[in-house]
């Protein structure tokens, strides 16, 4: 029998590691002079206030979505992905390849081949650290890490060199045709006169991320590869004596979440930038990380935390214009995050687990 | 290509190299004791960052490194409390750690000193000074050893020494003392070091601040000595490339020397096009260059030179009577 009723597990522990996080990243913003109180008014206002703000807060949150999968899939065959970064910038580059150099009729044609190429950019990242890992025992944590620095010489070579514009300065590809425009909320929800989420970046993307968390809710818990996945995550030696092959697990799970985490690109790149700039995941990939954590490797979970990081990032950006509180903190949120919920969740966990056993007994008696 | 370029590059070498060698050695000590610490890259920053911060406010060099030292041995105990204390995910506390140094740096950096979240140049006392060795400049005329003598082995700055001095204080430590031995065996069977009486959780924590001092050193030997003032994000990876070193060197002190030398080599080649174009008579492109440390790590990685056995109970925390 579990110490805990699940609700505890599921809902109170990343709740205290949340509060806990947010306590001491208030004690931060105390600490370098500004009011934690404001900071929060600032925030709310900024990212919720208005339809603008929630326009940028669920563009935010796409991103996260798409990396949180990413980072959820990899983490349920036990497997650390910190290359989310990287793929998401070869994500990038395969959305720009497809837009720039085929002519589509229609934005949905578009988007269609975007994902897809997004993804199989993303996934070809991530097949060689899953290779050399499932292979060779290279540490995936070190070698996705070093993925990232590749991918990001590697852009950086493209976008000065082959995908520069003839007579361009500026280290970006040129604008992608307008067939390829997605629909953004401001498109797709203003009537007539009143114009909603005017000039905020979200867009369809976001509805293909919601798509992604059924399909990969369905995947983990309702396929035979999903259960595999998970036997596998659970214990190695059990999933081997089973007959499940651990190199085809590993592979397997690492091209679906770098394919994940690639796809992000239909939101930054096709959707908002149109176009492929220089640094476009914008640590989304990072972010990615404390999003799995705090959903607690589920779909429903990584979504809710993904509209949570939205709104801190949103938020932050806010903060950044009207206080004197950098862009920074939000790595710092982030980083709380990542360990409360991450590494230091016995700490929240054995106490619960002593309260609700005594608890218990007490009914017993 | 005469004796000076050569000379020069494994100048850069030499210096490129100590901030891996310390942060490897770090790694060795906490990995030898069975805690993995992918927070080494994090621990080097938020040193490099108070120690400049604080360099620059008392003037003092010396100063800064202790200041570093304290903020490396802060996340140190992070570091130690999650995976000794609470048997948290070694690896996620390590990537939590990073990102708490990268962004509380420039957060506070931009609150003491409004530039942008880097602090002001250093300049005098505040930074490490290069130190001429008695007789550089007596025999620097002497063929060969004279230019070796004094532009390869004279004229680096303290913690340069320093760092050298803990590859044999280490080798000496690990294998030559009981401390040593013990951390060796906790990392390989914490619970044969359990049933001896010796506390498991204590010798984890002693390796995981020994760790923080030498990351400590490495911070500010970044911002205090290799560079003058500290800037964002200003480890770029060194921690994760120690990390590959120590594997590399299979987690053995002269080795991890060794090792570290080839990575400080790279990075020395790629601050010299002009070289690699002489000696290869054709023009490398700057970003390979650049990266070629990192694929480099990739490859080591891969397994190319061998097999390399991690210490056994690395990552796994310590519970009794399992």
């Amino acid at each position: 029998m579990d110490a805990m009723p699940k609700w505890a597990d599921v809902v109170l522990i990343p709740l205290i590691s949340l509060i806990l996080a947010a306590i001491l990243s208030a004690l931060v913003i105390l600490a370098i002079g500004e009011s934690p109180v404001e900071a929060l008014n600032l925030m709310i206002e900024g990212a919720l206030g208005s339809t603008y703000g929630w326009g940028y807060t669920l563009y935010y949150a796409t991103n996260f979505i798409f990396t949180g999968l990413a980072v959820s899939v990899a983490f349920h065959a036990r497997m650390f992905n910190i290359g989310g970064e990287g793929q998401a910038m070869l994500g990038g580059l395969g959305v720009a390849l497809i837009c720039l150099y085929i002519p589509w009729p229609h934005w949905s044609l578009a988007l269609f081949g975007a994902a897809i190429a997004a993804a199989l950019f993303g996934a070809a990242w991530a097949a060689i650290p899953a290779f050399l890992q499932a292979k060779r025992g290279s540490h995936i944590v070190i070698t996705t890490i070093m993925f990232n620095f590749i991918a990001a010489a590697l852009l950086n070579y493209l976008l000065i060199g082959a995908l520069k514009p003839t007579g361009s300065m500026e280290p970006a590809t040129g604008k992608f045709p307008e067939a390829t425009h997605l629909p953004s909320f401001q498109d797709m929800f203003s009537f007539g006169e009143t114009a909603l989420f005017r000039g905020a970046p979200a867009n369809v993307s976001f509805f293909v991320a919601i798509i992604a968390c059924f399909a990969v809710w369905a995947l983990i818990w309702k396929t035979k590869l999903g259960y595999e996945i998970r036997s596998f995550g659970h214990s190695e030696t059990a999933a081997k004596y089973a007959g499940i092959s651990p190199t085809k697990i590993i592979m397997v799970s690492m091209l679906i979440s770098g394919g994940l985490a690639g796809m992000m690109a239909i939101n930054n790149v096709q959707g908002e930038a149109e176009r492929l700039v220089l640094n476009a995941v914008e640590g989304a990939g990072f972010i990615g990380i404390a999003v799995a954590l705090m959903g607690r490797s589920h779909p429903f979970g990584v979504f809710l935390a993904a509209i949570l990081f939205g709104f801190l990032y949103q938020g932050g950006a806010e903060l950044a214009l009207w206080t004197k509180i950098p862009r920074e903190m939000i790595v710092v949120i982030q980083a709380l995050v990542i360990l409360f919920t991450g590494a230091l969740d016995d700490m929240v966990r054995a106490p619960l687990e002593r309260m609700f056993l005594a608890m218990r007994r007490k009914g017993d008696a | 290509m005469d004796l000076l370029t050569i000379l020069q590059v494994l100048d850069s070498t030499m210096r490129l190299a100590v901030p891996l060698l310390l942060a490897c050695l770090a790694g060795l000590y906490s990995e030898r004791a069975g805690i993995f610490d992918i927070g080494l890259e994090g621990k080097m920053l938020a040193a490099a960052f108070l120690s400049a911060a604080v360099a620059y406010t008392s003037g003092s060099a010396w100063v800064g490194l202790g200041a570093g030292i304290v903020a490396s041995l802060a996340l140190s105990a992070v570091h130690g409390l999650a995976s000794i204390t609470f048997r948290g995910n070694q690896l996620i506390s390590g990537v939590a750690i990073n990102f708490l140094a990268a962004g509380l740096t420039v957060v506070v950096a931009q609150s003491w000193f409004g530039q942008g979240g880097r602090t002001p140049q250093l300049a005098g006392a505040a930074r490490f000074e290069p130190i001429t060795l008695p007789f550089a400049e007596a025999i620097r005329d002497v063929a060969f050893i004279g230019p070796v003598y004094y532009e390869l082995i004279s004229g680096h700055t303290a913690l340069v020494y320093i760092a050298l001095l803990f590859v044999p204080l280490t080798w000496w430590v690990m294998y030559r003392t009981r401390f040593g031995l013990r951390l060796r065996a906790v990392g390989e069977n914490p619970a044969a070091v359990d049933t001896a009486g010796i506390s498991v959780v204590g010798l984890r924590y002693v390796a995981v601040l020994i760790c923080g001092v030498l990351c400590g050193i490495a911070g500010a030997y970044l911002a205090t000595a290799l560079q003058a003032s500290f800037v964002k994000d200003m480890s770029a990876g060194r921690g994760f490339i120690a990390l590959a070193a120590l594997i590399f060197a299979k987690w053995r002190p002269w080795y991890v020397l060794y090792a570290c030398l080839l990575f400080g080599f790279l990075q020395a080649m790629a601050l010299r096009p002009d070289v690699i174009e002489s000696v290869l008579s054709f023009k490398v492109n700057a970003q390979l260059l650049d990266v070629l440390p990192y694929i480099l790590t990739v490859i080591i990685l891969a397994g190319f030179v061998g097999k390399a056995i991690p210490p056994r109970a690395g990552g796994e925390p310590y519970v009794k009577e399992r």
